[in-house]
């Protein structure tokens, strides 16, 4: 990037228009794209969660959603194992915990922010963007409603409304992202009461996660999730049981989404570019062979038509011959029967002149 | 065209409108008006199972996946006919290309039932385009596609008028046509496939592989080449008086031939299929249930009909063929069914699978109504499976 255009984007930024930074598309190059640098994010410490639902309440609030059905007090909806839909940015979900049966363990889910995310990569309008804030962001204007995004994300989260007809929107978790560029925290981080959200630097997060794995080994997996599932996400999460066992998948792989298709996308100009010779050429070769063909053809059918020339011009010929010959032989044979018959006459006229 | 031609065309007199397939098609309509009407005063969750975990159900998996794949008749028969020199073959051009014009273009509009904004379907091209999306390729392709069908089919249509100035215009481009639908077809056939190569934590195993794209270009030349046999029988049981004397003779020899042809591509397939179990070593997932299935895929509806037609067309056994190319597609409707939704979200609880909401079924059976009226309309009407007497010798 430029510094005109960085300073462009600043400009824009400092006019409160920049959501999008994210621009430059990754997916379909061959270099390695580590994650905007100074890339923000939520760590999830799932061992300090006490499943209260305030991060639900708090972020129905400060992004307007429909209240629901059931109020974020009632914890008896945590029986059941939910996931994020059209008017739900953020679930959290209960599981048994294998290590302390009595204490059952909480997640939260939302968004994770990928560094690359498949969302982003999948879309076909560019609707989603990873801003360098470090949240995903989605704009509605352009979205077509294909839900090709939902397909690709590995963690099931973008939602749709169904129900609308003319505007449905794709929706998920922003990490708050106007709230960002406001400087305030996410929402469910700033109601979080027991600190199981910390919101900061990417890098510093790990660090900090580190830090306590370091100091309460037993407490804690050793395993940052997050840190390199798909590539990476700006939301990361600390367990004390296996992910596996908390609902999160451990057989994503660290391969980014975008990556995944880029040796798709990488073939195409290879096809554009190959296919038109490679036909041409097979045109060309079923034409010569026609041509060829056909020249063989017409010498074999000249060759056919002189030899049965040459054949009725012999048979002619000798039809002519024969049919000469016999004319000869019959004018021969009637000069021979006149003469016969005229000698024949002279005799009887003599005889007569004798009588 | 004057009003009593019309009229001629669409009520022919002599004829009585209250036939069996009339009165069919005519229900059939009906309801996907109804539907229609729910669907675009409703959302989609008026006539659709659709959720946030199966984004995509039948109308992706069916009218859009195994839709494109069975329209490939149209690139394998032309490339067959114009650039590899299989001229005798000619005959069977003109249905296979309108077959596949009309399935592509029954694709796009079914399109229209499914995404959420219809009218910004053209946005990916012309307003915002996310390159980086396979689905963007395959967008584009369907859409030049869809195009170049159209002036290869629209041939008939201008002999049928008339036109024949822009008709001879047009019919000196076929050879570009032909080889720019052989090219876009190899892209958007296998990047309907690679569409899932996204998603290698949804697909299961047996079905992800880096491989899709190959799997879904190569399934289609038989899938291509399976649908014109199919159709082609059909044809020939309804729309026979309709043929011509060069049709008619052709199409012994072209069957024949296809069967061949299906036959050897589906080995290939079936060794490359093998191939893909074994690079990612997925031989231990045949003994569980979707291995089964995966196996009932493989060898009751590939190496079945690929012994079928090797031994249909060595005998010239027309009846097996014709059975072989029914179970072929069907077969590359369950693999495309397989990959959109049966393996995809395998590891869900079987309360969280998607199952089609009556109004899909409906819609799709609407579309299909919808291409085989088109399909009857336009070859009662139009020189398909006979040449226009004023352009004979022009091939
Ligand atoms: S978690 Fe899903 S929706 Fe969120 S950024 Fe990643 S891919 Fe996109
Ligand atoms: S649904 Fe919208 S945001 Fe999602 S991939 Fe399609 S166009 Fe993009
Ligand atoms: S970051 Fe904001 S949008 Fe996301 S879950 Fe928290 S409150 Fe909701």
């Amino acid at each position: 990037m430029s510094v005109s255009r960085r300073k462009f984007l600043a400009w824009m930024g400092g006019a409160g228009l920049s959501t999008a930074f994210g621009t430059k598309a990754y997916a379909a190059s061959n270099k390695q794209f580590k994650g905007y640098p100074d890339t923000m994010g939520v760590l999830h410490d799932t061992t300090l969660c006490v499943g209260c639902r305030s991060c639900e309440d708090a972020c129905n609030k400060v992004n307007n959603l429909p209240q629901p059905e059931k109020p974020f007090k009632e914890l008896s909806v945590l029986d059941k194992t939910r996931r994020t839909d059209s008017k739900t940015f953020t679930v959290v979900n209960k599981y048994d915990n294998s290590k302390e049966p009595k204490n059952p363990v909480f997640r939260k889910i939302q968004c994770n922010h990928c560094l690359e995310p498949a969302c982003a990569s999948a879309c076909f309008v560019n609707a989603f963007k990873k801003t360098k804030e470090g949240a995903v962001v989605y704009d509605a204007s352009v979205c077509v409603g294909c839900r090709y995004c939902m397909v690709a994300c590995p963690f099931n989260i973008p939602a749709y409304e169904y129900d609308k007809v003319l505007d449905p929107k794709v929706v998920k978790c922003t990490m708050c992202h106007p709230r960002l560029l406001e400087g305030k925290l996410p929402g469910c981080v700033e109601a979080c009461p027991v600190e199981a959200l910390t919101f900061g630097k990417r890098e510093d997060l790990l660090k900090i996660a580190r830090e306590r794995i370091r100091k309460y080994p037993e407490k804690y997996v050793n395993h940052i999730y997050g840190e390199n599932e798909m590539g990476g996400t700006s939301w990361l999460y600390l367990t004390g049981v296996a992910p596996e066992e908390i609902g999160m998948r451990e057989d994503l792989g660290i391969t980014p989404a975008p990556n995944l298709t880029s040796g798709a996308l990488a073939v195409v100009p290879m096809v554009a570019g190959l296919w038109p010779v490679f036909l041409t050429g097979a045109y060309a070769i079923s034409k010569r062979k026609e041509k060829i063909a056909a020249e063989e053809q017409a010498e074999a059918v000249s060759k056919a038509v002189a030899e049965t020339n040459t054949a009725a011009e012999e048979k002619l010929a000798k039809a002519l011959e024969k049919a000469a010959k016999e004319k000869e032989a019959a004018i021969q044979k009637e000069v021979k029967k006149a003469l016969e018959e005229a000698a024949a006459k002279a005799q009887e006229e003599d005889k007569e002149e004798d009588a | 065209m004057s009003e009593t031609a019309v009229k001629k065309i669409f009520f022919r007199p002599d004829r009585s409108l209250l036939t069996p397939f009339n009165i069919t098609v005519g229900i059939i309509m009906f309801i996907g008006l109804i539907l229609t009407i729910m669907r675009f005063t409703g959302g989609l969750s008026a006539v659709t199972n659709l959720d946030d975990n199966y984004p995509w159900g039948l109308w992706i998996g069916f009218d859009l996946m195994a839709g494109v794949a069975l329209a490939a008749g149209g690139y394998t028969t032309s490339a067959a006919c114009y650039l590899f020199g299989m001229k005798r073959y000619h005959s069977a051009v003109r249905p296979a290309i309108l077959t596949a014009f009309l399935g592509y273009a029954l694709v796009v509009f079914s399109l229209h039932y499914d995404v959420g904004r219809p009218w910004r379907l053209p946005y990916p091209i012309f307003y915002s385009p996310g390159t980086t999306s396979l689905l963007f390729e395959v967008g584009l392709c369907v859409a030049l596609y869809l195009t170049v069908l159209f002036l290869e089919y629209s041939t008939a249509a201008l002999e049928w008028l008339g036109l024949k100035k822009l008709r001879n215009i047009i019919y000196k481009l076929t050879l570009v046509l032909t080889i720019f639908g052989v090219i876009l077809s190899t892209l958007h056939q296998s990047s309907l496939g690679a569409l899932f190569i996204i998603a290698p934590s949804k697909l299961h195993p047996l079905w992800y592989t880096q491989y899709l794209a190959v799997y879904f270009f190569i399934s289609s030349m038989f899938a291509g080449l399976s649908m014109v046999i199919f159709e082609g029988s059909l044809s020939h049981k309804y729309f026979h008086d309709k043929m011509d004397e060069t049709y008619l003779k052709e199409h012994d020899g072209l069957v024949l031939g296809f069967a061949k042809g299906a036959s050897f591509i589906m080995a290939g397939y079936i060794v490359i299929k093998i191939i893909g179990i074994a690079m990612d070593n997925n031989w231990h997932l045949l003994g569980t249930g979707f291995g089964i299935w995966f196996l009932v895929e493989l060898l009751g509806f590939v190496a079945l009909p690929c012994f079928l037609y090797a031994v249909g067309s060595r005998d010239k056994n027309f009846s097996l063929i014709k059975k072989a190319s029914l179970i072929t597609v069907l077969g590359i409707v369950l693999n495309r069914l397989n990959v959109s939704l049966i393996a995809f979200n395998w590891y869900l609880p079987l309360k969280d699978k998607y199952i089609p909401h009556l109004g899909e079924i409906g819609l799709t059976i609407f579309m299909i109504t919808i291409g085989i009226v088109a399909f009857k309309f336009i070859v009662t009407h139009m020189p398909i499976f006979y040449e226009h007497p004023d352009y004979k010798d022009s091939h």
